[in-house]
């Protein structure tokens, strides 16, 4: 702890804090949190997996997606506490085992679906549940089930294109490169 | 067969592993040990005085460090902005200080009035709850044309009429448009908006200051688009800090459109009071935060007047502009109104006389400033809406209309100052109609309305002016900055080449493409280059990456220090051959003598460079690193056509674009692959600023739209899959490329076809509307529809 200017006679944090344990990416972690933490915030700044992003702060752009127990979640919308003893999965644990890309994440480089980087674990996590729950969307079932991811850069086209490549549909024929 | 490297292949992006496994280093995964909180109490309302302040509460809670307000700034430079206007009567802009904190009064929802650090974010935004103001609310300015009537409340006391300037262009032909408009055979006028916007990069701002006391540096990391420009605008203005103390690190940024350029308080503020407390201060903007304190875009109203002859050529174009800035001067407002706008008034047509008025206007609103397109985006719409609404007006065809009166000939001096050196609208025209296949409009409008929707289709034109330059002109006109951007190329011991570039990448791929540029000039293998930027402790110096300006400029930059690597390793080579310099050759990463089956690899000769034992020292020096700054001759002119079509529910007003194509000419193209890509980014800008989204305050200066519940950014669902082509190539004919850009062209040509196309959608209905402004919501179209 550092000392403030002005004094203080309490370490605010221990006062307050719980320990949280819960699996991420297939591994044991835990940490103190307090009441109030989120899931964005233990992972990022606690577990320092910076994957998840926070683009907002109204659970509308979802560049903070993770799964929880197989689902996606918006992590800043859970306690990191409401997370305790669940499997977390983040973007960080997506690559195969030897560390290439997965199929998801490959189709995404094959196919320019990100610029920034950004929105793109959100992205990406969104679109394994997706694919999780219909192995073979149509463009439409896409656009619609990322009406909770938002990107600023890629207006989406190659986004679309990236995962309906990754469900094995022929991408160039639904739209041309 | 298209290439696998070089110039006009498409590799992958190799930015691409790191930001796919969540191993990107944006500002945010950045943490410094021991660093402390900022959390910025900000106006929660637009216009007041502070008569006083009472922090002690505040200052006794848990883990505060230190609170700072505007007193602290007292002596301390505001926030520069960097281009100078003239008004029409010669005098300069009125140019009030931007503090860092507010002295005194506030101006805008979101000024910041105090800033709270402490050891945790939590405890400092705890400690702002405590904080007590004494305000003396003073009723807000925030309609433009209510701020400039005597009268008014004043944002700044010595700035009249809330006016910053009055702006014409060109001067001298302001009288012979006046005088053409009179004689035309038909004028056609509109009056528009151009709806302010907020840019929403998805990574918001983040600031973190970083003194170390012992050699008496201070390092900035920022979420900026030109970490050189922020070195010598808040080193050299705000705080006096030589650039040999100061460091700023722009890493992985979540994409810029603009709002990233600017220097920001917060970077100012995380900077000095790390200096004051001593150790590292972390500032992360929230959403929330970002909406009233990122500088927004656009926001102007216009009255544009077409004149036309008998045989319906353009003859004058008129326009008058109010131009909102906010509350402050943010760092090149000034400029987008009046250069990158009035500039670009005669668009793709050959109109004799072209006469552009802006006044600029101070209301209590966050400060506005370039956002993707900057300026043109505003000069297009105008042109391309007024030109669809005479087409209507005279009964002809839209798309022919324009033809008629394309300039034909290159290059082309403009009435506004600019000279286009190469285009062919034509060709850009004819390929539209093509991939846009619009020969199969009328089915598809059939098909429509068997569904009971109106069908419409939209085309327009662009032209914009990129790769700003040259500096000596800028400077003339105003510009506070150099506009060159420079490259160091550094060859190692064994070959392998790293660039260090001005320029600076959130999302457009540099670190892909521009060792395409270095692969194909040497014939080495693009992995064997390596892109450094963002970082002005490994670079020397940069203006960045804005204005699509990154090949162009950065590119040029970076073709020439490579020529004279290229020049001293011919050289060397010729030394080891025994041959003469003229006569040696680089292909494939080999050296050879003309004509003779001699020859020497690229890793040796540079092996040799650093190991310079057979070795011409007495002409040239070892080492193989060489540096070029590059002042570009003129703009480049990136054009084309676009096309939407819409379908409009006449029983809701809803509004679905259909089909979206771009037909662009860029010049030469680096990487079609991330051409493409940039131009649907824009498009879908622009297409969420024809339909979804608007920036609104209420009369007291709140802003209505401040989260994304009510700013409709674009979804997946709300926009089509894209059409877009890039064949029809006229190459810039004065940078070492041939290349223009890319970066703005779909946010600057989508916005007028999606309008057009609903003005079209609703005349098939045999609704009389002939404008709807933007954002096109539903309850717009309604209205018009049934009004
Ligand atoms: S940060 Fe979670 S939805 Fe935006
Ligand atoms: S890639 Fe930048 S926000 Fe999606």
């Amino acid at each position: 702890m550092f000392n403030s200017a002005i004094g203080k006679d309490f370490d605010y944090r221990e006062e307050f804090m719980t320990q949280v344990s819960m699996t991420v990416n297939g591994q044991a972690a835990s940490g103190d949190v307090e009441g109030r933490t989120l899931l964005s915030t233990f992972l990022r700044e606690t577990l320092g997996l910076t994957g998840a992003h926070v683009g907002c702060d109204t659970s509308q752009c979802g560049a903070c997606v993770v799964h929880v127990d197989g689902k996606a979640v918006k992590s800043c919308t859970m306690l990191a506490q409401e997370a305790a003893g669940a499997t977390v999965d983040t973007i960080e644990g997506q690559a195969n085992a030897d560390g290439s890309l997965n199929v998801i994440q490959q189709a995404f480089q094959d196919h320019h679906g990100l610029q920034c980087g950004f929105c793109t674990p959100g992205m990406v996590m969104s679109a394994a549940a997706l694919l999780k729950e219909n192995p073979k969307p149509t463009e439409a079932e896409v656009r619609h089930y990322l009406e909770g991811n938002l990107c600023r850069c890629t207006g989406y086209h190659n986004i679309v294109k990236a995962i309906m490549a990754a469900s094995g549909q022929d991408a160039e024929a639904i739209a041309a490169e | 067969m298209p290439k696998d490297h070089g110039i006009g292949a498409a590799p992958k992006r190799r930015e691409d592993l790191r930001f796919l496994t969540g191993t990107g280093n944006y500002t945010d995964d950045i943490n410094l040990a021991g660093q402390a909180y900022v959390y910025f109490l900000r106006a929660d309302v637009a216009h007041a005085k502070i008569n006083g302040m009472n922090m002690d509460a505040a200052a006794a809670m848990p883990g505060v460090v230190r609170i700072f307000t505007g007193a602290d700034f007292e002596g301390v430079g505001g926030l520069p902005c960097g281009w100078q206007i003239h008004s029409k009567d010669g005098s300069p802009m009125h140019e009030p200080p931007h503090p860092v904190i507010a002295q005194g009064k506030i101006r805008y929802v979101g000024e910041i009035v105090a800033a709270i650090v402490a050891d945790s974010l939590e405890q400092a935004r705890d400690a702002a709850e405590a904080i007590e103001l004494d305000l003396e609310e003073l009723p807000a300015v925030v309609d433009m044309k209510a701020a400039l009537a005597d009268g008014s409340a004043l944002v700044h006391d010595e700035v009249p009429n809330n006016r910053v300037y009055d702006w014409g262009f060109v001067e001298e032909n302001a009288a012979a448009t006046d005088e053409a408009i009179k004689n035309a055979a038909h004028v056609t006028t509109l009056e528009l908006v151009n709806n302010r916007l907020v840019a929403n990069p998805m990574e918001p701002r983040v600031a973190i200051g970083d003194y170390t006391r012992h050699n008496d540096e201070s390092t900035l990391y920022t979420t900026s688009q030109n970490p050189h420009v922020i070195r010598l605008l808040m080193g050299a203005f705000v705080l006096g800090i030589p650039e040999h103390k100061l460091r700023v690190i722009a890493p992985d940024v979540g994409g810029g459109f603009g709002t990233k350029i600017f220097h920001y308080a917060e970077e100012a503020f995380v900077t000095f009071a790390s200096k004051q407390i001593n150790r590292a201060i972390k500032w992360t903007s929230s959403r929330s935060e970002a909406f009233i304190s990122d500088a927004q875009g656009r926001d102007h109203v216009t009255k544009i007047e077409l004149a036309l002859d008998a045989d319906n050529n353009f003859t004058a174009v008129r326009t008058h502009t109010l131009a909102n800035m906010g509350a402050y001067l943010s760092t090149f407002s000034t400029s987008v109104p009046t250069y990158l706008h009035g500039t670009l008034m005669a668009g793709n047509y050959k109109t004799p006389l072209v006469y552009i008025n802006v006044e600029a206007v101070f209301t209590n609103t966050v400060p506005v400033d370039a956002y993707r397109g900057a300026g043109r985006p505003e000069a297009t719409y105008q042109l391309e809406r007024v030109i669809d609404k005479a087409a209507r007006e005279l009964g002809v065809d839209p798309i022919e209309l324009r033809r008629q009166n394309f300039i034909t000939e290159f290059p082309y001096a403009t009435p506004v100052a600019l000279e286009y050196d190469t285009g062919d609208y034509d060709a850009t025209m004819t390929k539209l109609e093509e991939i846009a296949d619009l020969s199969g409009f009328a089915a598809r409008r059939a098909e429509s309305e068997k569904n009971g929707k109106l069908r419409g289709l939209g085309v327009n034109c662009y032209i914009e002016a990129c790769g700003i330059a040259p500096s000596n002109v800028a400077g003339a006109l105003g510009a506070r900055a150099g506009l060159y951007e420079s490259a160091t190329v550094r060859v190692n011991a064994t070959g392998g080449v790293v660039v260090m570039t001005g320029a600076h990448s959130h999302g457009q791929g540099h670190e892909t493409s521009f060792p395409q540029v270095i692969s194909e000039m040497i014939g080495i293998d693009e992995s064997q280059v390596e892109i450094v930027h963002g970082d002005t402790g490994r670079g020397a110096m940069g203006m960045g990456t804005y204005g699509s300006r990154s090949i162009a400029v950065g590119g040029a930059a970076m073709v020439r220090a490579t020529e004279k690597i290229i020049n001293k390793a011919k050289k060397i080579a010729a030394h080891l051959l025994e041959a003469s310099d003229s006569d040696i050759e680089l292909k494939d990463g080999t050296f050879s003598v003309a004509g003779t089956d001699k020859s020497i690899a690229w890793g040796d000769v540079c092996l040799t460079a650093y190991v310079p034992h057979n070795y011409p020292l007495e002409d040239l020096e070892p080492g193989l690193e060489e540096t070029a700054f590059y002042d570009p001759a003129n703009f480049t002119f990136p054009s084309g056509a676009y096309a939407c079509e819409v379908e409009v529910d006449p029983d809701t007003g809803e509004v679905s674009v259909q089909r979206f194509a771009a037909a662009d000419d860029f010049g030469n193209i680096i990487n079609p692959m991330i051409v493409d890509g940039q131009v649907h980014g824009g498009i879908a800008q622009g297409i969420g600023q024809a339909l979804r989204e608007n920036t609104v305050y209420d009369e007291n200066g709140q802003l209505l739209s401040a989260s994304y519940m009510d700013y409709a950014m674009p979804r997946a669902d709300d926009v089509p899959f894209y059409e877009v082509d890039h064949s029809c190539q006229t190459p810039c004919t004065h940078n070492p490329l041939g290349v223009k850009g890319c970066g703005e062209a779909g946010a600057i040509g989508s916005p007028p076809a999606v309008v057009n196309a609903v003005i079209d959608a609703l005349q098939s209905g045999g609704h009389d509307v002939t404008h709807i402004d933007m954002p096109v919501s539903p309850s717009r179209v309604w209205a018009a529809m049934n009004g």
